[in-house]
């Protein structure tokens, strides 16, 4: 606290950006600002359970709200930056936002959103004790930080954010199951987040910047950019952000960790956690690195082969809904990994489309075996039966869930699906259509059986062809709070599904912007204005 | 551990280090220390009151759970961030008030009260770690 420092006679302008910023620009941080202080405020009142609720959801519709607002304002003036501070980038930390992020923001806080709606019935008190809605916003500011981080150093400090507050809710109800899978989970991402950090240490070390525009054009600027530095930073890379996606070979911790906490924070986890390691591949390999990706495209394609057949293999084989569905998100990466390996315009739409249905899609499904297991008591296939009967409409939701996961028209999971593949081909990369395809038909089977165990038959295991058998009616009527969040989400896989042309719009946007990395850089230097 | 002298000495240990992590915290802007060692030497402070008094007499002394104090720092680091708004100036610029208080130059500024919410955040974080394995040892 030395004194006079503000009123020495310094010349601002060599140091500090004093162009005066709009009210507007703000929301490039709004949307960490608000999950960040709804989480605190959420936190001080943890004790107050019949509060947490209403705080949480009010700072989550904040939240629906700014993101949206920052996604318009990107389609109003592209690429926009904020450096903190007001420093000069690169010196500064720069949150810079491209359709890609501010998408993928939006997407996000309104899953965050159906989830604090649907964890108001399913979270009881303890859980809310222990800090449900304060995790879950804590989550979101390290979401979308990293998704709106223009800084590969303060990328890291967002995972470290997220990943922190995941250990919170995974251990939120401190059973025994749930500090097993919290060790697993927490082992693999401490690996992924220091191979990471020492990625990033080498990047300072070769090129003295952090901020990923100015990467960029120092990579592009280099005489080999395949040299041996620069390839292992690019493998390290691969490896961290693979881990964090649950691709393959590194895919384990996965379903041995998502099905033992609070059903709600599963669907959050399946939702948003992978699709953040996808994102950080897609930023890292098409606009930071692209001369690497090239280099590794036939490595990401047999890691996108492996990850979408082990996944649709591993869902085929399991008798519980939760794993089924763990598996069911590493297919899911397989898919996006494919777009990463093609990499052409096309490939990377398909695969932000993806991103946006998976992230949809698989919170829908988790909450929906939610719901199941309030109606039927268990998550067991062999002990499912009967729900037909008990309501045929949400029987219909969890077809079209089914339908959608698995790629099938007229759903979300369609389109990306059929940008992919045409992707591939044009590529002459056919097996890797072929394991799309393929993926897409085991993934139907797994889903189908799914649903024939738990709803079209009339009863668990054992049940007489014909019989049906009525479930306890202590168990109904599930309360409103979990089943309109799922209602919502398939409501927007049905519009996605009708409608795709604004999604596609969106992604084609993001995916251009990250292949060609001037606007990106333009708006962190200035040459726009 | 609970001997009588360390009885006898440590709430004025807990005053001499809670005062000295004030100064530490508020000497951080310029000089070495700053709200994180500022809050690191609090939360000892408190855990070494904890060793000797208990756990409960350091939860009644600290009125407000440390996990609500973690909270408020949060919030508060969150908040001093915010005035440049209002300048029009980026997120987290910084933003100074100087004036004469009995002769001496006082500068309050946002990142102080940004220091001051990680201090909290700190404080709040370890003393609840510290004073939870306290209690179950004393169990």
């Amino acid at each position: 606290m030395a004194g006079s420092y503000p009123s020495v006679d310094v010349d601002f302008s060599q140091a500090w950006n004093l162009t005066p910023v709009s009210a507007a620009d703000w929301l490039i941080v709004a949307p960490v600002v608000i999950s960040m202080i709804g989480g605190a405020v959420c936190l001080m009142a943890r004790k107050n359970t019949d509060a947490q609720p209403k705080l949480g959801l009010i700072f989550l519709v904040l939240l629906v709200l700014a993101s949206g607002g920052l996604l318009l304002r990107v389609l109003d003036k592209g690429v926009i930056t904020m450096v903190m501070g007001s420093w000069l980038p690169p010196f500064g930390i720069a949150f810079t936002v491209d359709a890609l992020g501010a998408t993928l923001c939006l997407i996000a806080s309104v899953v965050a959103l159906c989830a604090g709606i649907h964890g108001a019935a399913t979270v009881d008190n303890t859980g809310r004790r222990y800090g449900f809605y304060p995790f879950l916003l804590l989550l979101m500011t390290g979401v979308c930080g990293a998704f709106l981080t223009g800084d590969i150093f303060n990328l890291y400090v967002w995972f470290e954010v997220l990943l922190i507050s995941s250990y919170g809710l995974l251990v939120l109800g401190n059973e025994r199951p749930q500090l097993d899978g919290a060790v697993k989970y927490g082992i693999l991402n401490l690996i992924g987040t220091n191979l990471f950090l020492i990625g990033t240490g080498l990047i300072y070390g070769v090129f003295g910047t952090l901020n990923m525009a100015d990467i960029a054009i120092k990579i592009s600027e280099m005489d080999a950019p395949a040299s041996g530095t620069l390839a292992t930073i690019a493998a390290l890379y691969l490896l961290a952000f693979a881990m964090k996606a649950a691709a393959f070979p590194v895919n384990f911790w996965l379903p041995a960790s998502y099905h033992t906490p609070n059903i709600v924070i599963s669907a959050v986890f399946a939702g948003l956690l992978t699709k953040v390691g996808v994102y950080a591949l897609l930023r890292i390999f098409v606009l930071i690195m692209p001369a690497s990706r090239e280099y590794m495209a036939d490595l990401i394609s047999v890691v996108a082969i492996g990850t979408m057949i082990v996944g649709a293999l591993g869902a085929l084989a399991q008798s519980e809904v939760r794993r089924l569905l763990g598996y069911l998100v590493i297919c899911g990466i397989g898919s996006m990994l494919a777009g990463l390996a093609i990499g052409s315009t096309v490939a990377i739409s398909g695969a932000i489309f993806y991103a946006v249905h998976s992230i949809i899609v698989m919170t829908a499904l988790y909450m929906a075996a939610g719901v199941i297991y309030q109606m039927a008591g268990s998550y067991d296939l062999r002990k499912l039966g009967g729900l037909y009967g008990a309501s045929p409409a949400f029987a219909a939701i969890f077809l079209i869930l089914a339908f959608a996961v698995s790629g099938l028209p007229p759903f979300s999971g369609f389109w990306p699906k059929v940008m992919l593949v045409e992707a591939a081909i044009n590529d002459s990369r056919v097996w890797l259509a072929v394991a799309i395809l393929l993926s897409g038909f085991l993934t139907t089977i797994a889903m189908g059986r799914t649903w024939i165990y738990a709803f079209w038959r009339g009863g668990p295991e054992g049940t007489e062809d014909g019989k049906s058998v009525a479930l306890s009616p202590k168990t109904l009527p599930i309360p409103a709070a979990s089943w309109v969040p799922v209602c919502m989400l398939t409501a927007l896989v049905i519009y996605f599904g009708l409608q795709p042309e604004g999604i596609m719009h969106l992604s084609a946007y993001g995916s251009i912007g990250l292949i060609d990395p001037q606007g990106y850089v333009n708006s962190v230097f200035g040459g726009a204005q | 551990m609970r001997t009588v002298i360390f009885r006898t000495v440590a709430p004025y240990l807990t005053a001499l280090m809670v005062l000295f992590s004030i100064f530490v915290l508020l000497r951080g802007h310029n000089e070495p220390g700053g709200g994180f060692i500022g809050g690191l030497i609090a939360a000892s402070a408190l855990a070494i009151f904890g060793i000797a008094c208990g756990v409960a007499s350091v939860r009644r002394a600290i009125v407000f759970h440390p996990m609500s104090i973690a909270g408020f720092g949060l919030l508060l680091g969150a908040v001093s961030a915010l005035p440049s708004l209002f300048k029009k100036q980026p997120f987290m610029t910084s933003q100074w008030l100087e004036f004469k208080f009995f002769d001496v130059n006082v500068a309050l500024s946002t990142p102080l009260f940004f220091d001051i919410g990680v201090y909290l955040v700190v404080v709040g974080a370890i003393s609840s770690i510290a004073l939870a394995l306290e209690e179950r040892e004393s169990d």
